[in-house]
């Protein structure tokens, strides 16, 4: 527990971040890939009709879902709190299906991959929509949303 | 099959890192980018975490002449940096920011909270066919 976040999950979340590191470097060291979630999720379905062939997208998207609910099985449950509204889901979705593309990239392509490639795309991208999310979060406060 | 059955289990880990890290959730990963609220530092731990594998895998990588399980890497090469990223970014900030979700943690709750997610991960799509329609 750390001093004044209460809430806060060092331990799981180091822990977890390691298997997310894990998984980047098999993708990286067995198929040569980046394990970037937006770019697989459009190649998956087609959107995207360049990158890594079709049936290693679909089998590494198809693997996020059963990862969680394995653990989820095994932990007896994951929290997952949802905004009340789905507003904020269809806002949301619609501004990061879109942004990820433009952008190449999201939190594991440009973060997890790139950033320990010491990427400098990849470093202005996550500079970028980090601070874009604190801003964003800030103004939902600000406009009594939060 | 061996390339499909390594991208499985990549997903499969990614999957796990992400719900054992409290990343499936999104209330916490808003928590984080809530900095005037009541700030959540998880997401730093979980970024913290998944660096260490990834800086030694691209050490090893350089010294690597292909993948183990393919024959050639398949890395990005583009260094330039343009407005495309920078706007893409900006705007997928703004989204992640609103949902509390980013594309991993999203397709990874449709396993553990298939209709809550539904409508983001419906909306994501439709955003990401945006761009290529109007890209084309």
């Amino acid at each position: 527990m750390i001093p004044g976040f209460p809430h806060a999950m060092p331990v799981e979340g180091f822990a977890g971040g390691l298997l997310i590191g894990l998984a980047a470097a098999v993708m990286l060291l067995g198929l040569g890939r980046i394990a970037g979630v937006s770019g697989m999720a459009a190649r998956a379905t087609g959107i995207a009709d360049t990158g890594a062939p079709r049936g290693l997208a679909v089998a590494f998207v198809v693997g996020l879902p059963l990862g969680a609910l394995l653990v989820s099985l095994l932990a007896g449950g994951v929290e997952v709190r949802f905004p009340p509204s789905v507003w904020p889901l269809v806002i949301g979705g619609l501004l990061v299906g879109f942004g990820t593309r433009l952008g190449s990239g999201c939190t594991s392509g440009h973060g997890v991959c790139g950033l320990s490639r010491l990427s400098r795309r990849s470093m202005v991208a996550t500079g970028l929509f980090m601070a874009s999310g604190f801003v964003t979060v800030a103004l939902l406060r600000m406009g009594g949303l939060l | 099959m061996k390339q499909n059955l390594t991208a499985l289990a990549a997903g499969l880990l990614f999957g796990a890192g992400l719900a054992f890290s409290g990343m499936a959730d999104p209330a916490r990963v808003q928590g984080f980018l809530d900095l005037f609220g009541n700030w959540d530092p998880t997401l730093a731990f979980v970024m913290g975490g998944a660096m260490i594998p990834m800086a030694l895998a691209w050490l090893v990588q350089r010294r690597m002449a292909s993948p183990l399980a393919v024959s050639k890497f398949s890395l990005p090469g583009t260094v330039q940096l343009d407005r495309p990223l920078a706007v893409g970014a900006v705007l997928f900030g703004m989204g992640w920011g609103i949902a509390g979700l980013c594309p991993g943690p999203a397709i990874a709750d449709l396993g553990i909270a298939p209709l809550a997610v539904l409508p983001f991960v419906g909306a994501m799509f439709a955003g990401m066919a945006l761009h290529r329609v109007l890209t084309r």
